[in-house]
């Protein structure tokens, strides 16, 4: 669905290379329209869908990482899908989709929340933070720093919902002793079972800041 | 997810003229966003009240008052709530996760929806989401099921746990409708299942929780929230016990005793409570109470452990709040 909608890349290219990610997305579009209908045909027959679905729409502004971001939206689409699908910013993960995994934890007002549980069109004039945002420019943020420096992932999937939890832990500071921080970060699930590693980075932030 | 329109009124007055047949108040989401997500819940009209003025947290006249958008973290991490209501702080940082709690009111949390997974499945006979369907927890899977208020007709817990404090402490929820506000006794706003599971509650569909109100009480300091279940977190009870107790020279002068986990709504124990008055604070007479916490209980193939469970979930919370063995 979304990657027919104009406007949104899907960040098809780095630097003139064809990303993963582009190119499996175009290469399904392509691999679509050859199956089902001429190109031109999708198109006619897309105008009369695309303007009964835009009555439904609603229009909504947030920042994301600190940039001015519009959007007009079905007010079904959750938080997750806008930044994923509309605004390509697919570091944050979808898992379970239903607020029991954490894989797509970001920040929305320095707090971390869960952007599946969370519609889009409810964030006008909040500020959401992803983890494409805490980086500062080439430096990683401590937190990211210290998965890598402890081996805090595996497959990697649950890791950027992991790191913006953690960064919130660290920030809130209420969780000091080993158990506390386990049961801080109880909301992030990993099912490769990295906790250990993920703890010992947690420390490691925690022992910088003291 | 089905197709819905959008409003989110700065006003309780503007918000309450917006309901209507098929609306559904939108705070947290973390109920609502779910269920909409598996087909349970499927409103025409979503009102957004997260721009309400709701919100505050302080003493007065001889109460707490919490506003209905305030967040469960914060209320857990409130200084005067931590101090003068330890249950209810332990009870909201037992429940969900870090970013759960960061998006869930209070307000909604009161209202959330049974975790019982035929209610969560359209495809499963429920009479709580289609009434006269049927109810398969009676002799299907009940293990995590309520074993205290429940019907042949359902049998599901209510899963709140700082619900489960509220009641311990006598709080009474205010809500405003279009004629005003009414102050009702948390314990009494919840409705047993009987032959109607669909009706869970005193609220009107064009109402909405503005406040929680919790006297305050000598009791209320020393207080406690203790929470079993299948992990050590993010989980929801087995068994829950709230208890607020006051002590002179080793005597139990009064005491305040909720449950949770075992009843389809948040289960004062009075005759527990009965039983502690008078007599001294230690093992033996706090195992001789929980005795009646069970009385009427009716268990189900798979949760009659609950019945051991919450007597001794009583015991070790009332020897952890009185600090004595």
């Amino acid at each position: 669905m979304a990657s027919n909608e104009p406007g949104v890349s899907g960040g098809g290219s780095v630097d003139g290379h064809l990303s993963r990610r582009g190119f499996f997305g175009q290469a399904a579009a392509v691999s679509a329209g050859v199956a089902l209908v001429p190109p031109a045909a999708a198109v006619a027959a897309a105008q009369p869908v695309e303007a009964a679905a835009n009555a439904g729409l609603v229009d909504v502004a947030f920042k994301v990482n600190g940039e001015p971001k519009k959007l007009s939206i079905d007010p079904r689409v959750t938080l997750l899908d806008a930044l994923r699908e509309r605004l390509g910013l697919t570091g944050t993960k979808k898992g379970c989709d239903r607020g029991q995994c954490g894989a797509c934890t970001v920040h929305v007002e320095n707090r971390r929340v869960l952007p599946c549980l969370t519609l889009a069109v409810s964030l006008q004039d909040k500020a959401v933070t992803t983890i494409e945002g805490i980086a500062d420019g080439e430096t990683l943020h401590p937190v990211q720093q210290a998965f890598i420096d402890h081996d805090g992932f595996q497959c990697g999937f649950c890791t950027s919902g992991q790191i913006m939890s953690a960064v919130a832990v660290v920030r809130e500071g209420a969780a000091r002793t080993d158990d506390q921080i386990r049961e801080a970060m109880s909301g992030n699930l990993c099912r490769c079972g990295a906790y250990p590693n993920i703890l010992d980075a947690i420390k490691q932030v925690q022992a910088g800041d003291r | 997810m089905r197709a819905f329109d959008y409003a989110a009124p700065s006003s309780v007055d503007e918000a309450l003229r917006l309901t209507k047949p098929g609306s559904a108040f939108l705070a947290g989401g973390t109920t609502l966003v779910d269920l909409m997500k598996l087909d349970v819940l499927t409103p025409d009209h979503v009102i957004d009240v997260n721009r309400l003025p709701l919100n505050g947290i302080r003493l007065s006249d001889g109460h707490l008052r919490i506003g209905a958008l305030e967040r469960m973290s914060a209320v857990a991490a409130h200084p005067t709530v931590m101090v003068h209501f330890p249950v209810i702080s332990r009870a909201l940082l037992l429940s969900a996760s870090g970013q759960l709690r960061n998006m869930a009111s209070i307000g909604g949390n009161l209202l959330q929806r049974t975790r019982c997974d035929y209610f969560r499945d359209v495809t499963a006979p429920c009479n709580k989401r289609q009434p006269g369907s049927g109810c398969p927890a009676q002799t299907g899977v009940n293990r995590t099921h309520a074993i205290l208020g429940s019907s042949s007709s359902c049998a599901a817990t209510h899963a709140s746990d700082v619900a489960v404090a509220f009641v311990a402490l006598e709080a009474m929820v205010v809500v405003r409708g279009r004629g005003g506000d009414r102050i009702v006794p948390l314990e009494d706003f919840y409705l047993l299942p009987g032959n109607t599971p669909q009706v869970e509650n005193q609220l009107g569909p064009d109402e909405l929780i503005v406040e929680v109100r919790v006297p305050v009480s000598p009791l209320a300091r020393q207080s406690t929230y203790l929470k079993i279940r299948d992990r050590q977190s993010y989980e929801f009870a087995l068994t829950s016990v709230a208890v607020a107790l006051s002590l002179r020279r080793g005597v139990v002068l009064d005491a305040r005793i909720a449950a949770g986990g075992v009843g389809t709504k948040p289960w004062r124990l009075r005759a527990v409570e009965d039983a502690l008055k008078g007599n001294p604070a230690m093992e033996k007479t706090f195992s001789d109470a929980a005795e009646s916490a069970v009385d009427g209980a009716r268990p189900l193939a798979q949760n009659a452990f609950k019945v051991t469970l919450l007597k001794r979930t009583i015991v070790r919370a009332l020897i952890d709040v009185a600090g004595v063995r």
